[in-house]
């Protein structure tokens, strides 16, 4: 039986895909930064 | 469990209302956090020099013992992957990304300990064998949720968390050398206040995964999708329970698939800075070949998400065949390129190779729910990733020692990769083999005709 909520509103998926989404990017980026090091 | 009521499958029954778009987010919570494990090799140096600071003193621990602690938390994942994957399934998911983040976390807490001791036993104790069983459960833990959020594109679903693993390390490596350079001083080195650090944030981070996870009600359909009400030739509206799973030559044929295209890519990401500088010497420096390495680690990730939405368009077993015949042209060509001197051929080459490699891990999931169905997928997922632990073996060991026996043999260094390369080409002609093996599964073993005792009352 589903539980009772009130339903996704769009800040709360905006807070969970920050969550995730701000470290991810973290990390790609520091990546992508040494991974330039490849053309210099 | 009673007072970890909180856990119970039932309670993370989605109401009306919610976004399954929450669910993924839930799942990167786990996975970019053991993602870590791909990052550890950070710590190596550092954990060799914990007494003598800058250089290693003879009382230090060695890098091969070092190296253990990786390879014995990989054991445990697949091992506990393998075991406790319909538990991992009949409890839901919240339970066991509760349970992963306490193993995980805790794994790290009690490896600081064992720094602090220098006692290395206790390190292989918290990371290898408890933090080990945090991966485990959860690699293996949103991967069923998610088909069953997603059964219009679970393919898409599974790869974005499967992408989570590979960035995992991406945030970690940075944040592990971060936290090492804050807490070292001149006659300390800061790794056990890293591990303390590293192990706060998992347990955080996960334990949010796990508040955000939500199981949907059984009747529930995504918003204009309309189930198939036949099974198409390859894709089972059935189930298969998780143990009769193992009596098909579908479980064992997917399992050669991904082990063969694993061990391909496995032994080369581990060697692809010595690679690259070794054939092409002079034209490929250290500092480049560490970009190098950063980039493949990028399509890796990339490739997960890529490849596991593809397959979703054009079918598992075409993206099968994509992988082996693009793999198979690629392996073959590498020794053309260090033989013409052309590092960007070299590179394309690797990048798509790493692609697929990731792309395979990813795409597996919705493999098998096409093949055995949703209700145990999770379980059968965990017990075909012992292909990835034979893999992580046979890949390293095909690409170290046939080099090394190339060298001793007089071959120049630029050319002691080439047998290996035809060799993994080889082993990519036997995975597309396999996969064009892989037919449905027999009725016989769906779950409603031959029902065990145990998932009688599963179902």
């Amino acid at each position: 039986m589903a539980n009772p909520g009130q339903g996704t509103r769009p800040i709360h998926l905006l807070l969970a895909w920050s969550l995730v989404g701000i470290p991810f990017l973290f990390g790609v980026l520091q990546t992508l930064k040494n991974a330039l090091k490849l053309f210099q | 469990m009673s007072g970890l009521w909180f856990l119970d499958r039932e309670r993370t029954i989605a109401g009306p209302g919610f976004s399954r778009w929450m669910v993924p987010p839930a799942a990167l919570c786990i996975h970019l956090c053991i993602g870590q494990a791909y990052a550890l090799s950070v710590f190596n140096l550092p954990l060799t020099k914990l007494i003598g600071i800058t250089h290693s003193a003879p009382a230090d621990w060695k890098l091969t013992d070092v190296g253990w602690i990786f390879t014995l938390g990989i054991v445990f994942l697949g091992a506990s992957a393998a075991l406790l994957g319909r538990w991992v399934e009949e409890g839901g998911p919240r339970r066991a990304m509760f349970t992963a983040a306490l193993c995980f976390g805790g794994g790290f807490l009690l490896s600081a300990a064992g720094v602090y001791a220098h006692n290395l036993a206790i390190v292989l104790l918290g990371y290898g064998v408890i933090g080990g069983f945090g991966l485990g459960l959860g690699y293996i833990s949103p991967v069923s949720t998610l088909i069953k959020w997603f059964p219009d594109r679970p393919g898409m679903a599974t790869g974005m968390a499967i992408m989570g693993f590979g960035g995992g390390a991406l945030i970690a490596s940075p944040l592990s050398v971060w936290l090492m350079a804050k807490f070292s001083t001149p006659t300390h080195v800061g790794v056990a206040e890293a591990f303390i650090c590293l192990g706060l944030i998992y347990t955080c981070f996960m334990l949010m995964g796990a508040a955000l996870v939500r199981v949907p009600a059984p009747d529930w359909r995504p918003l204009g999708w309309t189930p198939p009400a036949q099974a198409t030739k390859l894709v089972t509206t059935a189930n298969v329970y998780v143990y009769q799973a193992l009596r098909t030559p579908q479980f064992w044929l997917i399992w050669w698939v991904l082990c063969l295209n694993v061990t391909a890519g496995i032994g080369v990401l581990g060697q692809a800075s010595a690679m690259s500088q070794e054939m092409f010497p002079g034209k490929v420096t250290a500092v480049a070949a560490a970009g190098f390495v950063g980039l493949m680690s990028l399509f890796n990730m990339g490739g997960r998400f890529f490849w596991a939405s593809v397959s979703d368009l054009i079918g598992r077993k075409n993206t099968y065949f994509c992988f082996f015949i693009l793999g198979t042209i690629l392996y073959s060509l590498v020794p053309s390129t260090g033989a013409t001197g052309s590092v960007a051929l070299f590179v394309v080459c690797f990048l798509i190779i790493l692609s697929m490699y990731g792309g395979g891990f990813a795409t597996v999931p919705a493999y098998l729910k096409d093949m055995f169905g949703t209700r145990y997928v999770g379980a059968i997922h965990g017990l075909l990733l012992t292909a990835w632990s034979v893999a992580g073996v046979l890949g390293p060991v095909l690409v170290n020692y046939i080099r090394q026996y190339q060298i001793d043999h007089g071959v120049p260094k630029a050319q002691a990769y080439n047998i290996t390369m035809y060799i993994m080409a080889g082993l990519l002609v036997i995975g597309f083999l396999c996969n064009l093996f892989v037919k449905a599964v027999h009725e016989r073993h769906y779950m409603d005709r031959q029902v065990p005792e145990s998932a009688a009352l599963a179902k």
